[in-house]
């Protein structure tokens, strides 16, 4: 039975392996090359992505759990790069190699959908589940507060 | 990231890798490439759009349209939008409507080796004033003979030529059909400082949209047409390779087509791969899966019994006899012989473990290689990849994606390579992934050292005699064999060029041979160095009673230029590529950083039990900074950062903002290194090999603030990339000094506080 699910909008038809995780959909047969690889085995959130607005990561979801849902991944984040999340991050001025910020974006606009405004506590919990290796964490703490109109734009504590 | 420019290790690798006998067809420059170099460098060659060329890194096109070439690779730092900050003020021409194209390898760049932190101090800053200027000038003249003006008496803003006298304008556009009729000046007038706009300031980043949308192409993403996918299982232990397979299971799965041996490279193996066998599948997943299925017998290696429990033993032995000596100022031992304060201290292997594990594809067609690839050095990939296909160096073009972080492995282009032998040997185009496990078990460790500190002082704590014994595996050792002490290169990163004001100074290596690749990580044996310095000097200042920070200053002595030919070094002293005059060791920058650095983190101030601040200074990449880290143990030993200060003297900042962020990302790696990151080895095999075993600082370990103060001295320009990390390991450390009174001499600090 081929799998039906929707991916940015646009419904897609999987007849492939079910078990082969979403990641792999994703990037080789989608081109979808935003989410990223990283571990493999759901430790480092590099390939966060929203199932039916929650966030998972794709490496270890199985096609077939994605089976009727809707799948958001970078490039459907928003049309045109605008969401809260992305001018967020481009007043803190977030990126350093940019790699890991897909999955950032992905697990902060998921967790200010569910809880408005997030605590520290908050970040802490579901923002340790996604690596940068290059350091941007006080910055993309600071963008989660400013996308959650926590805080303005214009102001910032990331050192500057 | 380096040692020096010239240094054996790095630059001249090609020349160790002939020693090795490895290499037949490498390194050699074609004489069409360096002509052609050369006349595009003077604007005599059109280049393939039409555009005129000023320079190798600069076109504008007849309706003025600017193309910059980035030759160096980004990898975070912030490089693309610093190249193009200093050519849009030097040129005069709009940031937001520059071009930037990423430059193949090649010679007629110069270095595009992206380590060291020298891109912008060797890189862009004045060879991309020069480029500007040049166009400029060459803009100017046109203008001014297009007008019957003088062409001191015209500027250029905007893309746009202006005559402030008469109003007129003309836009570049306008200008190039003369402009490259004109003979190119060889020492075009730059622009002063004063007049630029741009540097300095806060740029949004040339990548930052397409990173925030997801279009933006790392090595994992890159894709040729008609292109098939490879995973590899490589030999778990260095030194060891295929003695026989059965690939039958892995061609059961689904979408595996073949599967492949790459021949081995025997230790010292270089940049050229390690061998193993290659599942080719047509999709990720599939190759992945297949890799799972083979069997392989490897063969034994003298490194089979590497076991780091029992290797930190032999470097204990090492360091607790006497070594080789490298430095003898006075005389050490004797003056040793009364009551002295000892440590010892202990650094793991540390994995770069960039985000984006390492990742290539290639096309080999006939005697021709095109390949596309995350490498810090394309030009290495180019050489590497001829050497070992036996092709010519002009024949291979390796295009740069972006880094998703690199950290130093990516120098390395083992994986290039191995994406270009298997596209030679099935006629496709072949995308090499490696995956996480292949990352952490089988790349290139930051080396492991055990470090002996020594020291007496005299009863007002001054310094009077310091024995500083070092066993570490060296760089050398993956390019040559019998490299089995740390070189002279490694320790001119700390230990030679040491700032203490010491009569007596004795320096020795010990024995440590190699049992991995061991390869250069941000900021190489400052890493090591710096902590067991700088956390003796905490140990030394706590032993005569002082404040550290009182300590740091009164050790550093007067204000002075350190004369590197008195320092008892045996050898030279190494200075990051640059000369000791251009580029002296200054204590009174030194002092600078410490003392901005204390004012600004509140050093002295009183704080509850439990919490602590901790100070460290480290010069390194021709770069001053100091750290002061705020810690707090909870009573079961859990270790929180509420706020990091950091402060930095690189002379000049061209991206401020960069600038701070490169510190901000030193500040999260260094305490990784310092308290959670530990790659170790038993029967010869990396124990971590994903992010569940190796561990680094997530979110909730971040300190809640870092701040970054950069301190513009005017001083020759330092690196910036690097020099964050090391001194902030030791002032996390001397700050759980202070918290605790446990002194923290084994990294990383893991459970090491823990109470039940
Ligand atoms: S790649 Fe999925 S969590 Fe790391
Ligand atoms: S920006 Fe490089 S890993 Fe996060």
């Amino acid at each position: 039975m081929p799998i039906k699910l929707t991916v940015n909008g646009s419904p897609q038809t999987f007849d492939g392996d079910p078990t082969q995780p979403l990641l792999w959909y994703l990037r080789d047969d989608l081109g979808l090359t935003g989410t990223k690889f990283g571990c493999g085995i759901a430790a480092c959130g590099a390939c966060t992505v929203h199932l039916n607005g929650t966030s998972v990561q794709s490496c270890v979801t199985p096609m077939m759990a994605a089976a009727n849902m809707k799948v958001t991944t970078i490039e459907g984040l928003s049309a045109k790069g605008d969401h809260p999340v992305q001018k967020a991050w481009a007043a803190a001025n977030v990126p350093q190699c940019g790699y890991c910020q897909s999955g950032q974006m992905m697990a902060a606009s998921a967790l200010i959908k569910k809880k408005g405004k997030p605590t520290d506590a908050d970040v802490d919990e579901a923002m340790s589940l996604v690596i940068c290796r290059c350091g941007c964490y006080p910055r993309i703490r600071e963008a989660i507060m400013i996308a959650a109109g926590m805080m303005p734009a214009t102001s910032t504590t990331g050192g500057r | 990231m380096a040692t020096t420019e010239k240094s054996l290790e790095r630059r001249d690798f090609l020349s160790k890798l002939a020693q090795t006998g490895l290499v037949i067809a490498i390194g050699t420059t074609s004489v069409r490439r360096l002509e052609a170099a050369d006349r595009l460098s003077r604007g005599l060659l059109a280049s393939p759009d039409g555009a005129w060329q000023p320079s190798v890194y600069l076109r504008i096109a007849d309706d003025g349209a600017v193309t910059i070439i980035c030759h160096r690779s980004e990898m975070g730092q912030g490089i693309r939008t610093g190249m193009a900050m200093v050519i849009a003020d030097e040129l005069g021409c709009d940031y937001n409507a520059i071009t930037l194209e990423q430059g193949l390898g090649d010679n007629k760049y110069g270095s595009q080796n992206t380590d060291g932190s020298t891109s912008m101090r060797n890189g862009a800053y004045d060879t991309m004033r020069l480029a500007g200027a040049t166009a400029r000038v060459l803009l100017e003249a046109s203008a001014a003979a297009e007008w019957g003006v003088d062409a001191s008496s015209v500027s250029t803003k905007n893309g746009v030529v202006s005559h402030a006298a008469s109003g007129r304008s003309l836009p570049f556009g306008k200008l190039v059909a003369r402009a490259r009729t004109l003979p190119v000046p060889a020492k075009p007038a730059l622009k002063s400082e004063s007049q630029f706009t741009m540097i300095g300031k806060m740029v949004p980043g040339i990548d930052l949209m397409n990173v925030l949308t997801g279009k933006a192409i790392y090595g994992q993403d890159a894709k040729m047409p008609g292109m098939k996918i490879a995973v590899i299982l490589h030999p778990p232990v260095y030194g060891s390779k295929v003695e026989s397979f059965d690939a039958s299971a892995a061609l059961k799965v689904k979408g595996v087509e073949q599967v492949i041996e790459i021949p081995g490279t025997p230790p010292p193996s270089a940049f050229f791969p390690l061998g193993g066998v290659a599942v080719i599948a047509s999709s990720t997943w599939a190759a992945i899966q297949g890799r799972e299925k083979l069997k392989v017998k490897w063969s034994a290696s003298p490194n089979d019994s590497y076991d780091s429990v029992a290797y930190r033993k032999e470097l204990e032995g090492s360091v607790r006899a006497e070594g080789k000596t490298v430095r003898n100022l006075g005389d050490a031992p004797a003056a040793l012989g009364g009551k002295k304060v000892e440590a010892e201290y202990y650094a793991p292997h540390l994995a770069h473990a960039p985000m984006e594990p390492p990742a290539a594809v290639a096309s080999v067609k006939g005697d021709k290689c095109e390949a596309w690839a995350c490498t810090q050095n394309p030009q290495a990939a180019r050489d590497t990849i001829a050497g070992y296909l036996k092709l010519k160096p002009e024949n291979v073009d390796v295009h740069v994606t972006l880094l998703g972080g690199a950290f130093g492995r990516k120098s390395k282009p083992d994986y290039v390579v191995e994406a270009a032998f298997l596209s030679q040997k099935i006629g496709t185009p072949v995308k090499v992934v490696w995956t996480r496990e292949d990352d952490l078990g089988v790349g290139y460790p930051h080396t492991v050292s055990m470090q002996r500190l020594e020291a007496t002082m005299d009863a007002g704590g001054k310094i009077t005699a310091w024995r500083h014994r070092i066993a570490s595996p060296p760089i050398p050792s993956i390019f040559a064999p019998g490299q089995e002490y740390h070189s002279d290169d490694e320790l001119a990163l700390g230990v030679l060029d040491m700032p203490y004001e010491i009569p007596n100074v004795r320096v020795e290596v010990g024995k440590a041979p190699a049992h991995v690749r061991i390869g250069w990580f941000r900021s190489v044996s400052n890493v090591p160095q710096a902590f067991a310095i700088a956390s003796f000097m905490d140990e030394l200042a706590h032993a005569a009673g002082k404040d550290p920070l009182e300590f740091l200053m009164q050790s550093l002595g007067p204000d002075r230029i350190l004369d590197m030919n008195a320092t008892g070094a045996l050898k030279p002293v190494g200075n990051y590529g640059a000369k000791w005059e251009d580029h002296p060791n200054d204590t009174s920058r030194h002092k600078r950083v410490l003392q901005a650095v204390a004012r600004e983190a509140g050093w002295g101030r009183k704080l509850p039990k439990g919490e602590g601040l901790g100070i460290a200074v480290h010069r390194s990449f021709l770069t001053y900074v100091a750290s002061v880290v705020h810690v707090k143990v909870s009573p079961k030993g859990k270790v929180t950062i509420p706020r990091v200060d950091i402060a930095m003297d690189c002379g000049y900042a061209v991206h401020p903002d960069r600038v701070r962020s490169q510190c901000e990302g030193a500040v999260i790696m260094s305490l990784s290194n310092a308290m959670t990151s530990e790659l170790s080895f038993k029967n010869g095999r990396a124990v971590q090999t994903n992010f569940n075993a190796y561990k680094v600082v997530r979110m909730a370990q971040a300190p809640r603030v870092i701040k970054v103060h950069i301190i513009n001295s005017g001083g020759p320009m330092g690196g910036v990339g690097e020099p964050g990390v090391p001194p902030v390991a030791p002032a996390f450390a001397n700050a759980i000094f202070a918290a605790t009174g446990k002194r923290l001499r084994t990294l990383p600090i893991g459970d090491q506080l823990a109470k039940a």
